[in-house]
């Protein structure tokens, strides 16, 4: 996953972190937590990195399961 | 040795769950929420999973609004003190126990109005006297979902029904219901479900917690304590989303493991079958107990209008030298006196000697019921006649 194009999903709360990793993963995803990278700033120290090519999917399940998120950038 | 105190704090606990804390200390050891290396984030899994599992159980609709801390009476106390203002009315009932009275009490001197609604001798409380307590300022019903002191339950979709009715908020104590009698917040208008992990959710001490429904008005939750929670770090001020505004300081991370495992055995379980089998004893119990000669036993005297919770006394003899004669003589294990709820000894016309409490759980048995029995039938034909105790405690002798 690393060479190819990432994004992750910055939260404000860990346990929201945790919960977005159980959803998408659950999902089928690839995902993994990681600590929020260096140039992004956010209220919680990890952040849900993923592959960008799924970046609707992944926007569409947090809300469609009630995971508060902060913001989605790429990296 | 028989352990009929479940309702102080539930013993045994399912080997998963000594388990379960073990493996975290071993293997985990770190704190959720706070770094992000692998350890922090797998015990970040794990207190997440107790969130989700709890919230199944009490049909709580959001995990994250489930907010963990010591006990039911912290729970209880965030919720009083954290949502009560000088000026507004609060309903309780004759029933509670002195982790709400205690707190309504200080309210009570800090300007909030308190209605404490008188129950039955049986500990019920008739839901029409609810509805007719309501004024204008009236913000919360607190209720007991059942008694400690009788295990008598009170009318809590009842109460829902009027709060949801009136725009009042319902909170709910319940410590003696959580694991041993089906808890629904959505269904019963459950706003606020203050829960304990040492009793029938079989976690171990020092775990508990605050389910807060989609109704309450977060602006006004003061939390009961402000400091780090691993979010928001910037910040000199404290988060205002759940659960980290109301969790600051480090969770008790391997007592939420060992919850974890505890609730999930009640939900393999399922309430169903533990309500069964306790309902099943409780009635030997209370029938095998009301045909002692010279034995009040207080309380409905019907199973299912009660938890495993069974008050007693013995014609003649204090309820403390019961409970050393039960300890001493025959190894069973009880809890004698007012058991932190003077308001529902007084309820009772047991004010203030007290009673004699068995309470049992998933894991007694009939044997253990039918043992119970007989010790009691043994004292009580021994009543005052036989010699003044000699306590085999050296330091007490
Ligand atoms: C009805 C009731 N409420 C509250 C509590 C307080 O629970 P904890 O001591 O775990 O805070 C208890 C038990 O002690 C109880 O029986």
């Amino acid at each position: 996953m690393k060479e190819k194009n990432c994004g992750v999903v910055l939260f404000y709360s860990n346990s929201a972190a945790i919960r977005a990793e159980k959803v998408t993963l659950e999902a089928g995803l690839a995902v993994k937590l990681i600590p929020v990278p260096r140039n992004l700033s956010s209220d919680c120290g990890v952040a849900l990195r993923f592959d960008w090519d799924d970046r609707a999917e992944v926007e569409k399940l947090l809300e469609a399961t009630d995971v508060p998120f902060n913001s989605i950038c790429r990296i | 040795m028989i352990y009929l105190d479940n309702a102080a704090t539930s013993w045994p606990k399912p080997p998963a769950v000594a388990e379960a804390m073990v493996r975290f200390l071993e293997q985990v050891g770190a704190s959720p929420g706070r770094s992000s290396h692998r350890l922090s984030v797998e015990a970040g899994r794990i207190i997440y999973q107790v969130r989700e599992d709890l919230a199944k159980l009490f049909n709580c609709p959001d995990p994250l609004h489930i907010v963990f801390g010591l006990n039911a009476t912290e729970a209880l106390n965030l919720a009083l003190q954290g949502y009560l203002r000088p000026g507004d009315q609060v309903i309780t009932s004759s029933m509670e126990h002195n982790s709400v009275m205690r707190p309504l009490r200080a309210l009570e001197k800090r300007g909030v109005e308190l209605t404490v609604l008188p129950c039955s001798g049986e500990g019920f409380l008739e839901p029409g006297l609810i509805e007719e307590a309501i004024r204008p300022n009236t913000v919360m019903i607190v209720l007991n979902h059942a008694s400690n002191v009788i295990g008598t339950l009170l009318p809590v979709r009842e109460a829902g029904r009027i709060a949801r009715r009136n725009g009042l908020l319902l909170l709910v104590d319940a410590a003696q219901t959580a694991g041993a009698y089906p808890i629904d917040m959505e269904r019963q208008n459950i706003d606020l479900l203050a829960f304990t992990g040492h009793k029938s959710l079989l976690g171990p001490q020092g775990t508990g917690g605050l389910c807060i429904g989609p109704r309450v008005d977060l602006e006004r939750l003061e939390p009961l304590k402000r400091g780090g929670t691993g979010s928001r770090s910037k910040f000199e001020e404290q988060p205002d989303f759940l659960p980290d505004m109301c969790e600051s300081g480090t969770l008790n991370a391997v007592g939420l493991a060992g919850l974890g495992a505890g609730v999930r055995f009640v939900l393999a379980q399922g309430l169903t079958s533990i309500r069964h089998h306790e309902a099943r004893l409780t009635q030997r119990l209370i029938d095998g107990l009301r045909s002692i000669p010279g034995l009040t036993v207080y309380g409905s005297g019907d199973a299912h209008q009660q938890t495993a919770t069974i008050s007693f006394n013995i014609e003649g003899l204090l309820p403390s030298e019961v409970g050393l004669r039960l300890d001493e003589g025959y190894e069973i294990m009880c809890r004698v006196g007012l058991h932190c709820a003077p308001a529902a000894h007084k309820t009772i016309g047991t004010f203030p000697q007290g009673t004699v409490r068995f309470s049992l759980s998933l894991f007694n048995t009939e044997q253990d019921v039918e043992a119970a029995v007989d010790a009691v039938v043994k004292i009580a034909q021994e009543g005052k006649a036989s010699a003044p105790y000699q306590s085999q405690c050296p330091l007490l002798g």
